[in-house]
């Protein structure tokens, strides 16, 4: 078979401009024909650090963030496009590489994550895109020695008043040549063509004939393949190894020992994968050995007796004296498990070292975390690393880390040739940097009139932001941990938030919507629970609350709407619950029956309000998204150990929603001018809560408890 | 050395007969539409038809398919014709898109028996197929949607 040569394919793609660009992530819009043609044509112009142009009129985008299905690769084109007077559909998207121009400061660092990425995007590529087209419209006056006021930017032309008309391509140059315009004036919504209209993805075409390229398509001349043997036990390390056996199988060029594991290099993945099986290593289990549920759980909940608590700025008022005048006073403590990312593509990374740079091929969230994380492998400087970033098949926060870096590059550096080390779906479910289990203690007072009077959460968790970025941990102690509690919507006089850290001795990470969940589910199920207390129906009782919050309001009164809250079909039960997050608002109204113990859930309405929406359509897909994602977690999410490992290690173990178990959903999108919101993780928190509440619709029973499956409603 | 039919091109591979056609086409075949998810035939990612018949290439040995008719993504059309893309294509269904080729090639196994299917036979024949982006809602409709093209396309 002859070698395609998708490097020299990739090659072929990238501009000279930049020189560092990677066509590989949508080479469905370039094909090989095309991207040979396109190595041919003169260098394009690079207007800004996001949009170069052609002398072909060829248009190409650097995307910043990275593709992993929220749609930035065509959210963000979009934004520039809108400004720049140009059709979508023409846009080719490449993958911006490592560079200052690309920080998110939202995030501190070139990061794909928190939701944000529109929101850093919002003013800045619009305004890329405004300034290139004044640049475009000068050159072209300049041309044509007219007032560039007399000239008009439209659909990739520059038109004069005399009907004289260039095409952008035919500017590009001489336009980059100019200085780039300070004071742009942006757009009013109203003249929009493009924010605010559903547009077709340019993702998809790529996405529905193989074509898309995921870092674990990634083939290389020379290429040989690599597995990993990873500590069973979480934070152990192989003490030693007899891979005899192994190294006389077909295809293995060689066993080695890395920073993070065994690594066994062959010519074919399925050979490497079948020599690591004969390998005989001895583990040694290090500090986890006897670590359990049991014993995290423990640890938690001594942790929330003795661990002494920050209290968060948001505090207000005298809770504890408050709860001591209370006429009535409920208290309740609720656990969230360790939860698996499981993206649909186990992690892979592939590395090729030289003696004075390294290229790395990797779906990341982090492009100068790989970078760095190459670098100190290979032992190499940063900017000798050239990151080039795939499609990503599945993100979730998993790609925020760089566990998986290090071993292709040293095994790379070793064998002297590009390297592409594959997890299987096990390392990858078993070495995951779990979400971290949680303890919420929350407690409430009302007056004899009913009235909230007090409200106290104390969160008892690790703290993820401790190990991936100490340094925000020394600013802000919770950074992360009290997310939606920290903005608790709901009207109290005294407000108690509370902090205490407890490490449970093993990695934990950032996952979808981070603490939002665990908290979400804290307070949103313990509203329910004052609601039953109070003899009041939980959707009054939230909206008496958020009284004065019109956005609040209108999420939860359109979600009770469309749900038909109050009269459910005969059979079925109702249960709401609202998060306000990432600047955007949302209601979820979970409808389900229970039947001889059996949990059913039948639909989810959900209503978000995000604020001004680039595209609608990628909107309502995040949200869909978020719902199924939150459902599988809510109903079955549950990582466990056992003695330091990892029971569950596949889909049949770790089992998450599938088709046939898929609820009707109601996405409803709110119509909103307001500054643009996060979209990818805010639908994930509200479901838990939600359908935990109708459970308890259902049966009387309070499950505080996740996930559900498992427990008894009877 | 075993010889086995791609997309119509009969082709000899040099592996061992106990290598999954799933490596045989990414590693080998330089094939990567079609997606390693589990290695365990539990998630769907590396569907492909062999004999027309929807199968997960992950747990098939090479050694089985002598002589087999075997269709991946990139053989299920030119250019992206076949209804289920373009119903795909339509509905903007992908999200990450990585779980897609397993999805598209199950979701056209089962319009080849079933050119009507109700919502049922679709969540009977795409149960396999995971999809951690929660694309469920839209497969569903884009199934009913492709259904609805290749009637279209019928002579009448």
């Amino acid at each position: 078979m002859r070698d395609p040569g998708r490097r020299e394919f990739c090659r072929g793609t990238a501009f000279a401009g930049g020189g560092l660009v990677l066509a590989m992530a949508l080479p469905a819009f370039t094909g090989r024909a095309r991207s040979r043609a396109a190595a041919s044509r003169a260098a394009p112009a690079m207007l800004n650090a996001w949009l170069k142009i052609g002398t072909d009129d060829s248009i190409t985008v650097l995307v910043d963030r990275s593709e992993m299905g929220q749609g930035v690769y065509t959210a963000l084109p979009m934004l520039l496009a809108e400004e720049l007077e140009i059709d979508l559909a023409r846009i080719e998207v490449v993958a911006a590489p490592v560079g200052d121009a690309y920080v998110n400061p939202l995030n501190g660092g070139q990061v794909t994550g928190t939701s944000n990425s529109i929101q850093d995007a919002w003013e800045k590529l619009r305004t890329a895109g405004a300034q290139a087209r004044l640049m475009l419209i000068t050159a072209a006056a300049r041309r044509w020695r007219v007032d560039p006021a007399e000239c008009k930017a439209a659909n990739g032309r520059v038109t004069n008043a005399r009907g004289a008309s260039l095409r952008y391509g035919e500017l590009a140059d001489a336009a980059s040549k100019l200085p780039v315009p300070k004071d742009v004036q942006l757009k009013p919504a109203a003249q929009f063509r493009l924010i605010g209209k559903p547009q077709a993805r340019l993702d998809t075409p790529a996405k529905v004939d193989g074509t898309a390229q995921f870092g674990l398509d990634v083939k290389l001349p020379g290429m040989l393949y690599a597995v990993i043997a990873l500590s069973p036990t979480l934070g152990g390390k192989a003490a030693a190894v007899d891979s005899n056996a192994a190294e006389a199988m077909p295809g293995v060029r060689r066993v080695m020992f890395t920073s993070s594991g065994v690594v066994v290099v062959a010519d074919h993945f399925w050979q490497a994968l079948k020599a690591r099986g004969a390998l005989k290593i001895n583990w040694d289990p290090g500090p986890n050995a006897h670590l359990d549920n049991a014993a995290f759980r423990a640890s938690l909940d001594h942790a929330a007796a003795t661990v002494p608590a920050l209290s968060a700025k948001m505090t207000r008022g005298d809770t504890a004296h408050a709860l001591k005048d209370a006429a009535k006073t409920l208290s309740a403590v609720y656990e969230l498990p360790l939860l698996a990312h499981a993206t649909m593509e186990p992690m892979n990374c592939t590395a090729d070292v030289r003696a004075d740079r390294c290229e790395l091929y990797v779906g990341t969230q982090v492009q100068q975390g790989a970078q760095a994380a190459a670098a100190d492998a290979a032992g190499l400087k940063a900017e000798q690393v050239t990151v080039y970033t795939t499609l990503l098949g599945g993100g979730f926060g998993r790609r925020l880390e760089v566990d998986f870096i290090p071993a292709a590059v040293e095994a790379s550096k070793a064998l002297g040739v590009p390297v592409k080390l594959v997890w299987t779906r096990e390392d990858d479910m078993s070495h995951d940097f779990f979400r971290p289990p949680a303890r919420e203690e929350v407690s409430a007072g009302v007056d004899a009139h009913g009235k909230l009077v007090a409200f106290g959460l104390h969160i008892t968790t690790p703290s993820v932001t401790a190990r991936a970025s100490p340094s925000t941990l020394a600013t802000d102690p919770f950074d992360s941990v009290i997310e939606y509690a920290q903005n608790f919507p709901y009207a109290v006089a005294n407000y108690h938030l509370s902090f205490s850290r407890q490490e449970i001795g093993i990695d934990v990470g950032y996952l979808r919507s981070v603490s939002h969940a665990p908290n979400c589910f804290a307070i949103e199920c313990f509203l329910d629970e004052l609601a039953a207390a109070l003899s009041k129906d939980p959707l009054e009782l939230r909206l008496g609350l958020l009284a004065g919050k019109p956005r609040h309001i209108a999420v939860l009164q359109e979600a009770a709407r469309r749900s038909g809250w109050g009269r459910p079909p005969p059979g079925r039960f109702h249960g709401v619950a609202f998060m306000e997050g990432y600047t955007s608002h949302i209601a979820q109204v979970a409808e389900v029956s229970v039947a001889g113990g059996a949990v059913k859930v039948h639909k989810i309405t959900c209503v978000i309000d995000c604020g001004q929406m680039v595209n609608p359509r990628i909107v309502e897909s995040q949200i869909e998204s978020g719902i199924v994602y939150g459902l599988s977690a809510a109903l079955w999410g549950d990582i466990t150990l056992n003695s330091g490992q990892v029971r569950e290690t596949n889909f049949n173990t770790y089992r998450v929603l599938r088709s046939n178990e898929m609820p009707e959903l109601d996405v409803h999108l709110m119509a909103s001018d307001a500054a643009p919101g996060g979209i990818g993780e805010v639908a994930v928190p509200p479901v838990a809560p939600a359908v935990c509440n109708a459970l308890f619709a259902a049966t009387g029973k309070r499950l505080r408890r996740l996930p559900i499956a498992g427990q008894s409603l009877a | 050395m075993s010889r086995i039919i791609v997309n119509d091109k009969t082709l000899d591979i040099d592996a061992s007969a106990d290598t999954p056609l799933l490596w045989v086409l990414r590693d080998h075949l330089a094939m990567t539409g079609t997606k390693y998810g589990c290695g365990m035939a539990l998630c769907g990612a590396c569907t492909v038809h062999v004999d027309g018949v929807a199968v997960r290439s992950c747990v098939l040995p090479l050694g089985a398919l002598e002589g087999k008719r075997i269709t991946t993504i990139e053989g299920l059309s030119i250019d992206r014709r076949h209804a289920v893309q373009r119903a795909w294509i339509e509905l903007d269904v992908p999200q990450c898109g990585y779980c897609q080729s397993g999805q598209i090639m199950s979701a056209a196994a089962l319009l080849k028996d079933h050119p009507r299917p109700s919502d049922d036979e679709i969540d009977a024949a795409m149960a396999g197929n995971i999809c951690r982006c929660g694309t469920y809602p839209r497969i569903r409709k884009a199934i009913h949607r492709a259904a609805e093209l290749l009637t279209q396309d019928q002579p009448p």
